[in-house]
């Protein structure tokens, strides 16, 4: 259990603890939102692509 | 009549150093880099020559590398442009001989002048003249190693849009070992304690990178010819 | 066996199995991270030497694995893609290098905030923070190598041998703190033979490390699905795959 103090004190080391905390939390997130948006951007020109192709065989 | 690769390589080398030596003064530009950017540091930090003498391998090698970085430009720009890289290409010699002949000759104008011009720079930077042999020592040697950093750098960034910003972004986090060896070398050196084990290690790196290097280098010049 | 092997090399197949692999890549990778968080901020003692400061260790060596073993994996989806032209090779080290950095940034920041208490500084030019930062360089170099490129074929055969070039700077930075006097502390988990560490702190520390592997593994399979289709979008597949 933690040192005296409570669990957010950190024993005092809680300005450096709980910010690498959160840039890892932050860094993880971003990688999730960001991936999740280059599948749909690729999806979307894909698509474009796809339905050029469809248009230009007409 | 077949040429074999001695012969190749020794055409090509001589070929390099015709065309370099046609136009002085492009080979005059990175010895002159390399003597204004170790001017700007005594000048921007106004230091005593004697506390200057602290920083001058540092200030040294990164003037060496910011000047070879400059010069890697012309190793296979002005072939690539005109055509002639394709042919010697083609040639059937491998690309490999012809990799080796050009970062040679190119280092015996560019790197190795920039070992000859430094015993002056130096001076102006306050490093003790029985310093010079290992830092003579340690210059040839990592410009040589940074002469094929920069060959395979160069052979990626052919023909790029903004290439030679690319190139010091590929070249310089390569280099960086080899920053702290030379430079440590040369340091270890004025302050009196042996540079051997610095000096050994900067041999290590440059035999490593001369031996793998131009298979690298090599690779590059076909994945941008291709 | 083989079959599966090659199976790999096939773009609509590998989009197949990344598209149902990433949600049990990610709900397991959830898991194993809130238990390796709960079990290190809340469950494991105070360090002896470092207090509670210690607590830093749970995201930033995973972090700093994370950015030599993705970097790694790069390098070798590269030299396949290059030795045996599998073009999925390259959508894989594409995939990775993004990810990596991120990886590689977290290591840097956690390291350097966790070396403020710990040394009273936020940075130190040793080995292995130097060469951790040459990494992020070389990460950066390799991306925008490949983004430099007309030709997206070329861009990736450049960047992967790019890639190739610079994995020797991975071992440099795993050895570091062997090779040299470094003011980073030394292997306490990899060490074969008996950790030097505590089990109630060595079980959260593992799971972080499975839980980031995990997590890697999920997002590189949204990414990886994205950058096939980018290669491949001229492809019949296409049309049914994007349905979804």
């Amino acid at each position: 259990m933690n040192s005296s103090g409570g669990f957010w004190y950190m024993g005092g080391y809680a300005r450096y603890v709980w910010p690498c905390i959160g840039f890892a939390c932050l860094v993880l997130v971003w990688n999730l939102w960001s991936a999740r948006r280059y599948l749909a951007a690729a999806k979307i020109r894909a698509a474009r692509a796809l339905a050029m192709v469809a248009s230009e065989a007409q | 009549m077949t040429v074999g690769v001695w012969e190749a390589f020794w055409l090509i080398v001589h070929r390099e150093m015709r065309l370099s030596f046609r136009r002085p003064e492009q080979l005059l530009q990175p010895l002159v880099f390399f003597l204004i950017v170790t001017t700007l540091f005594p000048l921007g930090l106004s230091l005593q020559l004697s506390l200057l003498r602290d920083i001058s391998p540092g200030v040294l090698w990164v003037a060496a590398l910011l000047s070879s970085l400059l010069s890697l430009d012309s190793l296979f720009k002005s072939d690539a442009d005109d055509g002639t890289l394709e042919q010697l290409a083609l040639s059937g010699q491998g690309l490999t001989v012809i990799v080796v002949a050009k970062t040679v000759a190119h280092w015996l104008v560019t790197g190795l002048a920039l070992v000859l011009v430094s015993p002056i720079v130096g001076t102006a930077l306050g490093i003790p003249t029985d310093a010079f042999a290992t830092m003579l020592l340690s210059l040839a040697l990592g410009t040589l190693t940074l002469s094929w950093l920069g060959a395979i750098g160069a052979g990626l960034t052919i023909g790029l849009r903004r290439g030679n910003v690319l190139l010091s972004l590929i070249v310089l986090p390569l280099a960086m070992p080899l920053l702290i060896f030379g430079a440590g070398a040369t340091d270890r050196a004025i302050s009196g304690t042996s540079a051997m084990g610095a000096l050994y290690l900067l041999a290590a790196l440059c035999v490593f990178t001369c031996t793998l290097a131009p298979f690298a280098a090599a690779a590059a010049l076909r994945i941008t010819l291709e | 066996m083989w079959t599966w092997f090659y199976k790999l090399a096939s773009p609509p197949y590998v989009y197949g199995v990344a598209a149902a692999l990433m949600p049990w890549f990610l709900g397991v990778a959830i898991l194993t991270i809130g238990y390796g968080l709960i079990g290190g901020l809340v469950f494991a003692p105070p360090d002896y030497q470092q207090g509670d400061a210690f607590r830093i260790i749970y995201v930033h060596v995973p972090s700093a694995w994370m950015s030599e073993f993705v970097y790694t994996t790069m390098a070798v989806a590269g030299a396949i893609a290059l030795i045996w032209r599998i073009k999925v090779g390259h959508a894989v080290a594409a995939a990775s290098a993004p990810i990596g950095a991120s990886f590689t940034l977290a290591a840097l920041v956690t390291g350097s905030m966790w070396g403020k208490p710990m040394w009273g500084t936020y940075w130190a030019w040793d080995p292995r923070l130097t060469s951790e930062l040459i990494l992020l360089f070389l990460y950066v170099g390799v991306m925008s190598l490949r983004s430099a490129f007309e030709d997206p074929a070329r861009g990736d055969r450049a960047a992967a041998l790019l890639a190739i070039v610079g994995a020797v700077n991975v071992p440099i930075i795993h050895y570091s703190v062997v090779w040299w006097n470094s003011l980073h502390q030394a292997a306490t988990v990899a060490k074969l033979g008996k950790p030097s560490i505590a089990g109630s702190m060595l079980w959260p520390l593992l799971s972080m490390f499975v839980g980031f592997m995990l997590f890697y593994g999920a997002v590189l399979c949204l990414r990886l699905q994205g950058e096939v289709l980018n290669r491949e979008r001229q492809s019949a597949w296409v049309r049914e795959a994007i349905k979804s």
